[in-house]
């Protein structure tokens, strides 16, 4: 029997290290039981997660594992009896979770120990580079991902046999192949789920990539808040040079690739390609003009190809499996499967990968078994700070590129915040402008200014100062910035305004004209009253009152006085009679 | 020289310096080795990189500013990162930083009086499901409430006390 341990980053914040720890001082006592580690399987709400295998099968899945249940679990694993912890059980609702998922990239997340190159080569790994080295041309691979229909996955969809074509027939002996893993999207976790559960999947993926546009170098750029995927990566990357998968004369072939990784510093805009080459080369990240694309002329002024994490994991399946495999899953325009990060207002938040051409109901309903506490839906944020909100009524939409395009959203990175009726959809544009106007490089007008005085509109409007003629103004600047920006960052930077004013306009109007806010978010627009039929004079908010603003003598009606008052809602939560009210 | 007159031992970062400083393109790579060195980017070390780099102190400082990771000012012990990613922000990431501004007196960027703790909002940390989040020196805190986070801060203060 084996105890398996999920320690991603969420995990291990969730306490899988300390279930480890504690397993790991008992299992000494437990003859035929041994601990081992996988990386993250995706089901972050149902952290720390504890997996047994019997004979390489599934014996029992534990969840919300607490370091107080490592002897309960040794005990029932090493007896083969789970009655005395039913509790800790996945629940056959849950399993529905992944059951209802097709893995592709996170194939091997949360199944394989991720710091073993064995572990990847047993179920299956680096077989597709011994494919491609035993026979394929680069013209063979890149057909082969022209059929699958591939595109990417960071953001803009582009066809990665495209990118790789061009990149193989620049002129030029030294080429780059990079990886970008910046993922800046707030709300998006994919990438460092997959370098963190899987590395290398992105290493074999990144060879072929290689292979097929001629590059010997290959540069993976992670994020800098993403320490252990950075170490995992770093081993992974050490263990594939032991075994000649990296190096020279990889598998005994002429071909040749090292690879390393580059550490971000922390900028939004670096996910942009030309100013992830620009960091790359020791620079303030800044985009370049386009063109020369980076497969003229990128990284040190050389043939460049850049992809990101998530389609490289999906190309040595594609590899061993076919290009019509991949090709049929999902719909006319987009092919294949794609990985969201099901986060915010959601009962089961996690990573969920499925063929394209599912709806977002099937996601956010099917999948994520709707909002939490089941509060009322009221829109989805997709694409991070570059895509938009898609309301309710438009749950029905398809997942595809386009479908999601028409809905003035994109389909992005992936991140899918879902959000309830207590989230106001101004303040929610204004969090995102205040995002991009503090991300913009400053290098072009339109986005440097431009996002700043859209901050400044709706910084007004939620604080209850907004004029007539904001939302009109709102839009003109929107549409200039779109038109007038040097790069994807700018270009993309108006959605979410233009997505909530186009579905919420109600609620801007409500803001600006009757000085309310409809959500109760906006502190400026709420006051907090405690009805005195209902308050016990407990003194509890009273105590707590950050600013002193609840005044009232024991066992009697207590009273807000509202100019102390600083609308942290606090009280609220405090209240145990519900005497409370945000209006 | 600057006003800041720093005196940081430039002895330290001698061996980053013979490993990059004649590397193109590895100046960001110098800057985190020093920072890592030093905890922040001291403007003495930051002339002499630019020095030993051949480039400008301009240059050098105007990438060590371009970053939200390199900071010029000295940190606290602690340093936390709360994260003010969309997942969090929805889940009221706001209440929590308000609730530790108000328990530590200072404003995000600042250190408190006695260095222990240094505030930090940050763009997302990649932890959404556990939202709202924070790190605080490498180690992560998930599902936070104000009480729960004061909570956490109170049990550092007083780890950092018997460790005196």
């Amino acid at each position: 029997m084996k105890i398996i341990v999920g320690q991603g980053s969420c995990g291990i914040a969730a306490g899988a290290m300390k279930v480890y720890n504690s397993i790991e001082d008992k299992i000494s006592a437990f003859e035929g039981v041994t601990l081992g580690i996988t990386g993250c399987i995706g089901m972050c709400y149902l952290e720390p997660i504890v997996d047994v295998y019997e004979n390489d099968e599934l014996f029992a899945r534990f969840v919300k594992v607490k370091e107080t249940d490592a002897e309960r679990i040794l005990n029932a694993v090493s007896s083969k009896n789970l009655d005395e912890v039913s509790d800790l059980l996945i629940t056959d609702d849950d399993k529905a979770f992944l059951s209802q998922q097709t893995r592709i990239a996170l194939r091997n997340c949360g199944i394989i120990d991720p710091t073993s190159i064995d572990a990847y080569i047993n179920a299956g790994g680096y077989n597709a580079i011994k494919k491609v080295l035993s026979g394929m041309t680069q013209d063979d691979v890149i057909e082969v991902i022209k059929t699958s229909g591939l595109a990417g996955r960071g953001g803009a969809g582009f066809p990665t046999w495209f990118k790789w074509n061009a990149a193989k027939q620049s002129e030029g002996e030294e080429k780059y192949l990079i990886c970008n893993a910046d993922e800046g999207d707030p709300g998006a976790f994919m990438d460092r789920a997959v370098i963190e559960s899987d590395p290398h999947t992105l290493i074999e993926g990144m060879l072929i990539g290689a292979y097929t546009i001629g590059a010997k170098e290959a540069v993976v750029y992670v994020r800098a808040e993403y320490p252990l995927a950075i170490k995992r990566l770093q081993k992974a990357i050490e263990d594939a040079k032991a075994k000649n998968l990296l190096g020279k004369n990889i598998l005994g072939t002429d071909f040749s690739c090292e690879m390393r990784i580059k550490a971000g510093a922390g900028a939004f805009v670096c996910g942009e390609e030309t100013a992830l080459i620009e960091s790359l080369e020791g620079e303030r990240g800044m985009p370049r003009l386009k063109p020369p694309f980076p497969a003229q002329s990128g990284y040190w002024q050389k043939p460049s190809n850049i992809n990101n994490v998530e389609t490289f994991a999906n190309v040595a399946w594609i590899i061993n499996n076919g290009g019509e495999a991949f090709a049929a899953m999902g719909t006319e325009n987009s092919k294949g499967t794609k990985v969201f990060a099901l986060t915010g207002k959601i009962k089961k938040g996690g990573l969920v990968e499925i063929p394209m051409g599912k709806t977002l109901r099937d996601v956010i309903y099917g999948i994520g078994g709707g909002n939490k506490n089941d509060a009322e839906f009221k829109a989805v944020q997709m694409g991070g700070p570059s895509g938009g909100c898609i309301p309710g009524e438009l749950l029905d939409t398809v997942i595809d590129y386009k479908a999601l395009g028409a809905t003035g959203a994109i389909m992005g990175s992936g991140g899918m915040v879902v959000m309830d009726s207590s989230t106001c959809m101004p303040a929610m544009a204004k969090f995102f402008l205040d995002f991009t106007a503090k991300e913009s490089c400053g290098k072009c007008v339109p986005c440097r200014i431009g996002t700043k005085r859209m901050l400044e509109i709706l910084t007004r409007i939620c604080d209850g100062n907004g004029k007539e003629g904001d939302i009109e103004l709102l839009e003109e600047l929107c549409l200039a910035i779109k038109d007038g920006a040097l790069c994807g960052l700018g270009q993309t930077a108006p959605n979410p305004v233009l997505t909530t004013i186009r579905y919420f306009r109600n609620e801007y109007e409500a803001h600006i004209n009757d000085k309310k806010c409809p959500a109760k978010e906006c502190s400026n627009l709420i006051t907090y009253e405690i009805d005195a039929d209902r308050c016990k004079g407990c003194t509890l908010c009273a105590k707590k009152c950050p600013a002193n603003a609840i005044s009232g003598e024991l066992k009697n009606a207590h009273v807000i006085n509202q100019d102390m008052c600083i609308k942290c809602g606090q009280c609220v939560t405090l209240c145990k009679f519900g005497a409370i009210s945000r209006n | 020289m600057c006003c800041n007159h720093a005196k940081s031992d430039l002895t330290l970062i001698e061996d980053v310096l013979k490993e990059y400083a004649d590397q193109k393109g590895s100046l960001i790579t110098i800057l985190q080795k020093a920072q890592d060195i030093y905890g922040y980017l001291p403007i003495d070390v930051i002339y002499h990189i630019a020095e030993r780099t051949g480039s400008t102190p301009a240059k050098v400082l105007g990438v060590a500013t371009f970053y939200a990771q390199f900071r010029l000012q000295p940190i606290g012990k602690y340093l936390i990162m709360l994260c003010q990613g969309t997942a969090c922000h929805v889940n009221g990431s706001e209440r929590i930083e308000a609730a530790i501004k108000q328990e530590l007196g200072i404003e995000d960027g600042e250190t408190t009086a006695d260095g222990l703790f240094t505030l930090k909002n940050v763009a997302c940390l990649g932890c959404c499901s556990l939202s709202p989040v924070m790190m605080i020196n490498d180690e992560t805190y998930g599902s936070l409430t104000p009480d729960k986070a004061i909570t956490i801060l109170n049990e550092l203060k007083a780890k950092a006390e018997e460790e005196k």
